[in-house]
Parts: structure tokens; C-alpha cells; sequence
């Protein structure tokens, strides 16, 4: 056997199965397994914080209501930023399934800047609130406001950090294993629509009631 | 490289639904892919308008009492909620194994969201 055939040999015993073709017995490849495993655990993370706010709010006596001191026109904008960088992942996912990568890049490149003005709203927001003195500290509310969006806001960063090594390193997967490079970008996905649906349910609850 | 339709087992479910097609097909085609795409782009104005309804409702109903705004935001936010996770996350037409991880998340939160009221009705506690 000549050192070619050897460096085959040993490439194919390395190589992870199920990475592009599904699993006969699961019917998905392993990483979309692997990331709604994960998405399961996140539920029960912010599932625990959305539990603690029902524990504060029904036990405490008084509780300030959101809107009236908090900025709901930035955040309702804020809302519409990630529920447009939603479409914009399942757009870059649709074009790459497509073998178009240049619009595949340009989705996922709006993605990420839809993720900076959410990130940069979020932050008028906080200086604004901390100029206005309140702080974790100063309530319930405020702990609860800041420990739920401020988690959300690192999923968020988590999320673009993510995207940037697909729009940067990890796009020369795309020369060589198309399909692999196509189904992270939908298991990254997957996990931002998670991040989106946390949210769609933060908005109401702490800056409407 | 091998044909994916092979690898999956005779029993296990491919099927298209409701204009989305099955998520973990490789070989769609692209008339299909571009039809998905319309659907997304349909969702997204459906959550759009859902998000202007939302803060709509809550003002229109600030005299209502504080029930009601609660449970008409939060049912605006399921239905918003719901088109994400159907068509974005592509829970309509997922795999056996999906469902059955997220009914066992779905029973835990269930559970983590009845602490608080299991807390108040105890009547040794503080």
C-alpha cells in the first residue's frame, strides 16, 4: 500500500459519520439532533428565569409596569430587527440549498447586522437606564429585566460571533463539502430562531405588563 | 458520494406539508426551494404585523384591567411564536425524534412554570 492509500485509509477511519446524510435510525444528521438537544436545554434556562419572574411578581405587593418607564418604541423596533435577521438565516439557508454562496453570504452578512443594531439598541437602552439610575439592584423588576435581557443579549453575541466564522473561516467548508457547510448554517439557524422566540415573548412580558 | 434518500430507512417519515417541505430532504428542487422562500417572506410579514398588533392591543387595552392586556399579549406572542418555530424552525414536517425531545422539554417547563403557583399555595410557607 503506497503512503497515498495509507493517508485514505486513515482519513476515512477519522471522518465523523452522519455529518451531511441522515442517521437510518434518527432520520437527521447528527448535528440538527445535537442542536435541538441544546435548544431543549435552553428552554429550561430561560424556562427557569420566566418561572423566577412569575415567583417575584405574584409575591410581590406592588410591581412597576414596563412601559411606563421603559424605552417600548427602541424596543419594539428592536423586535422588528430580530424577527427580520429570522427570515434573513432561512433566506441565506433557501440560497445556499440553492449552491448560490454569494447570496447565501450577503443573508447571513444581514443577519449579523441586524444582530449589531439589536446589540446597539440594547445598549442606548441600558445607558439610558443606568444614567436614570436604576440597576439591577434598585428592584425585583430591574434584577429580573437585566439578568433576562442581558443573557438574551449574550445569546445574541454568541449567535453573531457564530455567523462571522461561517461568513469568514469556515466558508472554505464550501469548497469541498457544499452540503455540510449548508446544513451548519441551518443548525445555526435553527438556534437563532430559538434566540428570536425568547424574545418575542421578553418584549411583552417585561416592557408591556 | 452516497444517495441520501438511501440512507434513510424505508418506515422513517419524509413528507412535504403545508408548502414546506420535509427540512432534512437533501435533494429539493429548486422551483420548491423558491416556493419555501415565498413562505418565509409571508411569515415575516405575518410577524410583522403580529409585533405592531401586540403593542397596538396593549395600548388600546391599558384602562382594561392588567389581566386582560396579559393574556391578550401573550396570546398574540403564542401565535407569533408559533409561526417561527412552524415555518423557521420547520416543526411542521420534522423528524419523530424532534417531537419526542421537545414534548419531554415541554412537560419539564410545564413543571418550571407551576413552581410559583405549587409556592403560594402552600400554606406552611413563609
Amino acid at each position: 500500500m503506497d503512503a497515498h492509500a495509507h493517508a485514505s485509509v486513515g482519513h476515512a477511519e477519522l471522518e465523523i459519520p452522519y455529518n451531511v446524510h441522515p442517521r437510518p435510525d434518527t432520520g437527521l444528521y447528527n448535528g440538527k439532533l445535537g442542536i435541538w438537544l441544546f435548544l431543549a436545554s435552553e428552554v429550561m434556562l430561560f424556562g427557569a428565569l420566566f418561572s423566577s419572574l412569575i415567583l417575584l411578581r405574584t409575591g410581590a405587593e406592588a410591581w412597576p409596569r414596563g412601559y411606563e418607564f421603559l424605552n417600548v418604541k427602541l424596543a419594539t423596533f428592536n423586535t422588528f430587527v430580530l424577527i427580520l435577521s429570522s427570515v434573513t438565516v432561512v433566506m441565506a439557508w433557501s440560497h445556499l440549498r440553492l449552491g448560490d454562496l454569494k447570496k447565501g453570504r450577503i443573508y447571513i452578512s444581514a443577519t449579523v447586522l441586524c444582530a449589531l443594531i439589536f446589540l446597539t439598541a440594547k445598549g442606548f437602552e441600558y445607558s439610558h437606564e443606568f444614567q436614570e439610575g436604576r440597576f439591577p439592584k434598585t428592584n425585583n423588576f430591574l434584577a429580573i429585566y437585566f439578568t433576562m435581557t442581558g443573557l438574551h443579549g449574550l445569546h445574541i453575541l454568541g449567535g453573531v460571533i457564530v455567523f462571522l466564522y461561517f461568513l469568514g473561516p469556515g466558508a472554505k467548508m464550501w469548497a469541498k463539502e457544499p452540503e455540510r457547510y449548508t446544513n451548519r448554517i441551518e443548525i445555526a439557524g435553527l438556534y437563532w430562531h430559538f434566540v428570536d422566540l425568547v424574545w418575542i415573548f421578553l418584549f411583552p412580558i417585561l416592557y408591556l405588563m | 458520494m452516497s444517495d441520501p434518500a438511501a440512507a434513510v430507512e424505508p418506515g422513517v417519515d419524509v413528507h412535504v406539508h403545508a408548502g414546506i417541505g420535509d427540512p432534512n430532504a437533501h435533494h429539493h428542487s429548486p422551483e420548491q426551494i423558491r416556493r419555501e422562500m415565498k413562505v418565509y417572506l409571508a411569515v415575516f410579514a405575518g410577524l410583522a404585523v403580529l409585533t405592531a398588533v401586540t403593542v397596538g392591543a396593549f395600548f388600546a387595552l391599558k384602562t382594561f384591567p392588567v389581566r386582560i392586556a396579559i393574556m391578550v399579549a401573550l396570546i398574540i406572542a403564542s401565535i407569533k411564536g408559533f409561526l417561527v418555530a412552524a415555518f423557521f424552525m420547520h416543526l411542521l414536517s420534522e423528524k419523530k425524534v424532534i417531537y419526542g425531545v421537545l414534548i419531554l422539554t415541554v412537560i419539564f417547563f410545564i413543571f418550571l412554570m407551576t413552581l410559583p403557583v405549587s409556592h403560594h399555595a402552600n400554606p406552611f410557607g413563609s
